[in-house]
């Protein structure tokens, strides 16, 4: 009997470490298990009922929230759509270029340019957002969507050039060396063997660029005012103002509408996701 | 702490934190010596990054730290105030309100937000069965968790009629307006913040499996308990990871804007109890359109930020372990 008795208790403490686990996992996703089923209940139900499983479907709530504001929710998910696509080109464009630089190229102050650059990812967007007000308010940009793009279009998200450039560090230097004998220029190295090559570094900030571009507030609150051009974000805070706490329902299902995107790059590039928070550190 | 730049296949952490402070020796290995007309090729492949610099960066950051001197309404021109903007900031009451709120906020969920992180990490490793699973399930929060429709769902779960107190009724216990009373409303933030604790977990989880299986068999064989291995290998190889976070989401946690923005409908109430430090600077320059003002908060929060930074990496030397 005694042999039994570690191997018994190390089963149990297995058992109960994933009956924790497990517990936790549900404790974290439970508000959002409740947003969803909450999004199919009528507004009195969702006062009372904590429970997940609506006792009546009801749909209204999505085709009210659809059309409670000025413009039909389509009209904000395209805006935001807008925005994501003219970011993701600019990210993959403007950042890998760089990092190609930075990563290939010998130039003078090459280390000093890659400092500089190292040190505006950690710059606060706060201190040059008025003076990039004034700017683009000058530029008659306000209430476009290039505020918001062109600064992607100039690799401003220096984050993504750090993430290719120890990307690129790792594809051997043979590769491109072999090019260059077979006469290659650098924009035929980069296009036709880094770029290739460099397939889950472009997934990744295609990833992780969708995901914050659609999930921005901060200046997209500032530079689009309009309700024409209001993004997803800023449609959703409109809506919380316009109905107050009247209408949960109608807002949960907006919500719902507005996560589905985000929810669906998670399922199809959760490998990237983890690979690039894991070698690069940013959430 | 291994320092080698990230293979592809995602090896190691390499930080921009690390890669600041690594030694200029070894950054600069495997470059082959300076081409002939590689200066050029710079130019074209750096052009973009470059423009944006000087027009979308350092342009600006030059022009705010000017209009923090000044007196700036975006309608006429700045006037110059010297360092009026600074001395008014620590006269404002709500200014200070708002330093003391944000000081909170991030010094309480932070550290909790890391231990979170660091204990679920510590639980996960082992190559355990369903761990995929479970870091999907806790790192899920930390993607959404800074959305709009997040905040909005933390307003009603901590409202009156909220979820939370749905919850508590079951309990037999009256809860109250969480998001609605003075005391309770930063608590809803900070209990937002924490719920992001994925994503600092998948890096300890990645520094986790950089510790060579080796060093726990030889303190086996040399009869260390798993306390005792804990306390002498996990935890000291581990250092540099946890500075990193801690370095990572003080910075992030400082800017938080949109959950305060949200829960609060926009005015950092009740009472200024939620009044985040980019919140206010956002009501001041884009409410109020006191643009001197908001620059000159902007400016302190880059001193504050930075002065914090610099602090961690002078008393990283006490703490945080490298073994090379």
């Amino acid at each position: 009997m005694r042999p039994r008795g570690p191997r018994l208790r190390a089963r149990i403490g297995s058992v109960l470490k994933h009956a924790g686990l497990i517990a936790l996992g549900f404790v974290m996703l439970y508000p959002l298990l409740w947003m969803v089923a909450s999004s199919f209940k009528p507004n009195a139900l969702i006062f009372r009922e904590p429970g997940l499983i609506p006792t009546e479907i009801d749909l209204t709530n999505y085709t009210d929230g659809w059309n409670a504001l000025l413009h039909p929710f389509s009209h904000y998910l395209i805006n935001s759509a807008i925005v994501v696509l003219g970011s993701l080109l600019g990210n993959l464009l403007s950042c890998s270029m760089a990092a190609y630089a930075f990563a290939r190229l010998e130039f003078r102050g090459r280390r000093l340019w890659f400092a500089v650059m190292l040190m505006s990812i950690m710059l606060p967007i706060h201190v040059v957002i008025v003076p990039q007000y004034v700017l683009f308010s000058q530029l008659e940009w306000i209430n476009t969507f290039l505020p918001l793009i062109v600064p992607k279009l100039l690799a401003t998200d220096a984050f993504f050039i750090f993430l290719m450039v120890q990307f690129f560090r790792g594809i051997p230097r043979e590769l491109d060396e072999a090019a260059t004998l077979d006469g290659a220029n650098h924009l035929r190295v980069y296009l036709q063997i880094m770029l290739p090559l460099s397939l889950p570094a472009l997934a990744t900030t295609a990833i992780f660029t969708f995901i914050w571009t659609w999930n921005d507030f901060f200046s997209q609150l500032i530079f689009l005012t309009r309700p024409e051009m209001y993004t997803v974000p800023i449609a959703l805070r409109t809506f919380v103002d316009a109905t107050g706490e009247s209408s949960w329902g109608s807002l949960f299902a907006m919500s719902i509408v507005s996560l589905v995107p985000v929810f669906i790059a998670f399922l199809f590039g959760q490998k990237y996701l983890v690979k690039g928070i894991a070698t690069t550190g940013i959430k | 702490m291994v320092r080698a730049p990230a293979r592809p296949d995602g090896g190691a952490p390499v930080s921009v934190i690390q890669e600041l402070s690594r030694d200029r020796r070894s950054r600069d290995q495997g470059v082959s010596p300076r081409r002939k007309g590689d200066g050029r090729w710079a130019l074209f492949f750096l052009a973009p990054w470059f423009v944006g610099l000087v027009l979308i960066t350092a342009g600006p950051m030059g022009a705010s730290l000017y209009l923090s001197f000044t007196d700036y309404d975006l309608l006429s021109a700045p006037q110059w105030v010297g360092f009026e903007n600074f001395t008014r900031m620590f006269e404002d009451p709500r200014f200070l309100g708002s330093l003391g709120v944000t000081f909170t906020y991030v010094f309480v969920s932070v550290p909790l937000q890391l231990a979170a992180a660091l204990g679920l990490a510590l639980l996960l490793d082992k190559g355990m069965r369903g761990l995929a699973l479970y870091r999907s399930v806790y790192y899920l929060p930390s993607l959404l968790g800074g959305s709009v429709a997040i905040a909005i769902l933390w307003r009603q779960i901590f409202g009156a009629d909220g979820l939370v107190n749905q919850v508590l009724a079951l309990f037999g216990v009256q809860g109250q307006g969480w998001v609605s009373h003075p005391d309770y409303a930063l608590g809803t933030l900070m209990a937002l913040n924490v719920w992001t604790f994925g994503a600092p977990m998948v890096i300890f989880l990645a520094g986790l499996r950089q510790i060579p299986r080796m060093y726990y068999e030889a303190a086996a064989i040399d009869g260390a308990g798993r306390w005792r291995q804990f306390r002498s290998i996990t935890l000291p190889l581990l250092t540099p990871i946890v500075f990193f976070n801690l370095v990572l989401q003080l910075i992030e946690a400082f800017q938080s804007f949109t959950r305060a923005f949200v829960v609060s409908g926009g005015n950092g109430g009740p009472s200024d109890s939620t009044l985040l430090y980019t919140l206010y600077l956002y009501l001041k320059g884009f409410g109020s359109l006191d643009m001197g003002y908001a620059s000159a908060m902007a400016w302190f929060l880059l001193l504050i930020i930075g002065g914090m930074t610099v602090v961690n990496f002078l008393a990283s030397k006490y703490w945080v372990f490298y073994d090379d």
